[in-house]
């Protein structure tokens, strides 16, 4: 399931810690960059490298927001919702978003290109509204930004 | 401008680099320490500073390391908590993408005082351009000699490892980030024991806020008399205030403890946006009571924020003006809340639910004139009940508007649905 640099990579973390265990977080992030979420196989697969059962591997799993139990679009879109971003218009965004999309929240577009979710504080309230798409910070947001940003997205 | 302690390099090009961090003086503490200073005299510095946590509840940080057993069969680490997720704080961030070798430096110093050979940075799963930086960082430093084996040619040796958290907001607790940091769900643990004393992977272990460490380097460079000279008597050095909503200059300024909330909003994030008034706001991020036009003369230094009601918390400041409606700012923090709650007591999980269900309907017009003692019923049950902090950060917003902006739920009530427009 894990590429040959991956599974080098997973062999490096092992080192950083004094319980195998301790790697489950890692491991799962890097099955997630591969595979694109974390499926019913990458749970069993994850559980046999690190000597863990697959019922113990979900139950964390399932704890953290980033691992996703589904086929995801190419692009997730995770839209913060907190205080400070929707003291500056994140709602409208979102709005403006799914308007454009022509999804709503939860959904991904018919090409697979797309996901819209929202989520909670990034720690970024500073140029809020701010959105992430997979791993990068969109700050300071409005309508013709979006534009822009989905824009040359589409076209990679 | 006043002097800046953890953002002193932020705004030099390209001050990720090593390079340009010796440039400026970085290192040296390090190597004076390592060449002059006993571990337990650095802790006796950090002592005298009067450095206080900065990730939220103000702990004296050289008393925290003075837990620590100096012998210990387990070994001891050092977490650094960089989970920053604290709605309304935006300062850690800062530091690492921008000066993680500031940060590095402050782990190798706090790790010697101690007696550490392991340190992890507990980065939320969010910051992947953090944490990138962080792993350039630990590479050069390892190269140079800053970390790894015999540091600077002393017997000292360290290993640091970023450690990437993945969207849950609890993990800031100190006992969940080690919990999580173990492979486990990010439930907390009860105390004691303390991790002072066991901790992670059962070992002797500090938990230290990025900010805090990013002071250290400074206070063992030029002493612990000049840092305790900035600040309040109680409340030393500088804080990190994070300023968002409804301002004209939205950002991080860097300032010595104790600048008033009129300063900081009017003159350093440049007012309230549109000359509009302001309303509320909220001090140290959003698990602490809001305050209103009042307060705006409070020093922003721990003491003065408890004794107007408040806690000066990770020092992220929300300002809302006066088109802001308070049931609604209250739903919206009821729903983080809910969110994050990890579901491990049942008052939080239950009455975070809760709470937003009851200010749904009172937002969007079917609220009961009894909800409000409903309310604060659900308030006082999570109060005190729960095993870490976030059940009472949780009922704050609801009970803290309640209690400043009563007549604005009623309105909401009796009008049968939220005065203000969007």
């Amino acid at each position: 399931m894990l590429s040959q640099a991956a599974m080098e990579k997973f062999q490096q973390l092992l080192e950083h810690y004094p319980d195998k265990r301790a790697a489950l977080l890692p491991t799962l992030h890097l099955v997630q960059s591969e595979v694109g979420y974390v499926s019913k196989e990458a749970i069993d697969y994850v559980a046999g490298l690190l000597s863990l059962t697959p019922t113990y591997v979900h139950s964390v799993a399932s704890f953290y927001t980033m691992f996703y139990k589904e086929k995801m679009g190419k692009y997730v879109i995770q839209v913060c919702r907190t205080l400070p971003c929707a003291l500056c218009g994140s709602q409208k965004i979102l709005e403006y978003l799914q308007g454009k999309l022509g999804i709503e929240v939860g959904e991904t577009t018919p090409d697979g290109t797309f996901s819209l979710v929202t989520v909670e504080c990034l720690a970024s309230c500073g140029t809020a509204p701010v959105i992430q798409i997979n791993d990068d910070y969109y700050e300071g947001l409005n309508p013709e930004k979006v534009d822009r940003i989905l824009e040359e997205l589409s076209r990679k | 401008m006043a002097e800046r302690i953890v953002f002193k390099n932020v705004d030099v090009p390209n001050s990720q680099a090593l390079e340009i961090y010796r440039s400026r003086g970085g290192y040296r503490a390090l190597e004076k320490a390592l060449k002059e200073i006993k571990p337990d005299d650095l802790i006796e510095i950090v002592k005298r500073s009067g450095l206080r946590g900065r990730g939220g509840a103000g702990f004296p940080t050289g008393l925290k390391w003075s837990f620590v057993p100096k012998e210990s069969k387990l070994a001891k680490y050092l977490c650094c908590n960089a989970d920053e997720s604290e709605p309304g704080t935006f300062k850690d961030r800062v530091i690492i993408e921008k000066d993680p070798h500031l940060l590095l430096e402050g782990i190798a110093l706090t790790c010697y005082a101690i007696g550490i050979h392991t340190a992890y940075i507990y980065i939320r799963g969010e910051m992947i351009y953090g944490a990138r930086v962080l792993e350039q960082a630990i590479a050069e430093a390892r190269a140079a000699g800053f970390l790894g084996k015999n540091i600077l040619d002393s017997d000292f040796h360290l290993d640091v490892h970023v450690h990437r958290g993945a969207g849950a907001y609890i993990c800031g607790e100190e006992t969940a980030l080690m919990e999580s940091l173990e492979g486990k769900r990010g439930e907390p643990r009860v105390k004691p024991p303390f991790p002072a004393t066991q901790g992670l992977f059962g070992g002797p272990t500090v938990i230290n806020n990025v900010e805090t460490l990013a002071n250290i380097p400074d206070i063992i460079w030029k002493g612990p008399e000049w840092f305790a000279a900035i600040g309040t008597e109680k409340s030393t050095g500088t804080r990190v205030f994070g300023v968002s909503g409804h301002v004209n200059r939205p950002g991080t300024y860097e300032l010595p403890m104790g600048v008033t909330a009129r300063e900081l909003i009017y003159e350093h994030a440049g007012g309230i946006r549109g000359g509009r008034q302001l309303k509320a706001f909220i001090p140290g991020g959003s698990s602490v009571p809001f305050l209103t036009e009042k307060h705006l003369d409070v020093k922003l230094d721990f003491e003065s924020v408890a004794q107007a009601g408040s806690l000066l918390g990770s020092a992220g400041i929300i300002v809302m003006d006066d088109t802001t409606c308070m049931v609604w700012a209250a739903l919206n923090l009821c729903h983080f809340y809910e969110h994050e709650s990890c579901g491990q007591c049942t008052p939080c999980r239950e009455g975070t639910r809760w709470m937003s269900v009851v200010l749904e309907r009172i937002e969007h017009g079917k609220g009961r004139q009894e909800d409000l003692d409903l309310l604060l019923d659900v308030c006082n049950n999570i109060r005190g009940q729960t095993l870490c902090p976030f059940g009472d950060a949780a009922l704050t917003p609801v009970e803290s508007t309640i209690m400043l902006f009563r007549a604005e739920y009623e309105a909401h009530i009796q009008g049968k649905g939220c005065p203000f427009s969007r």
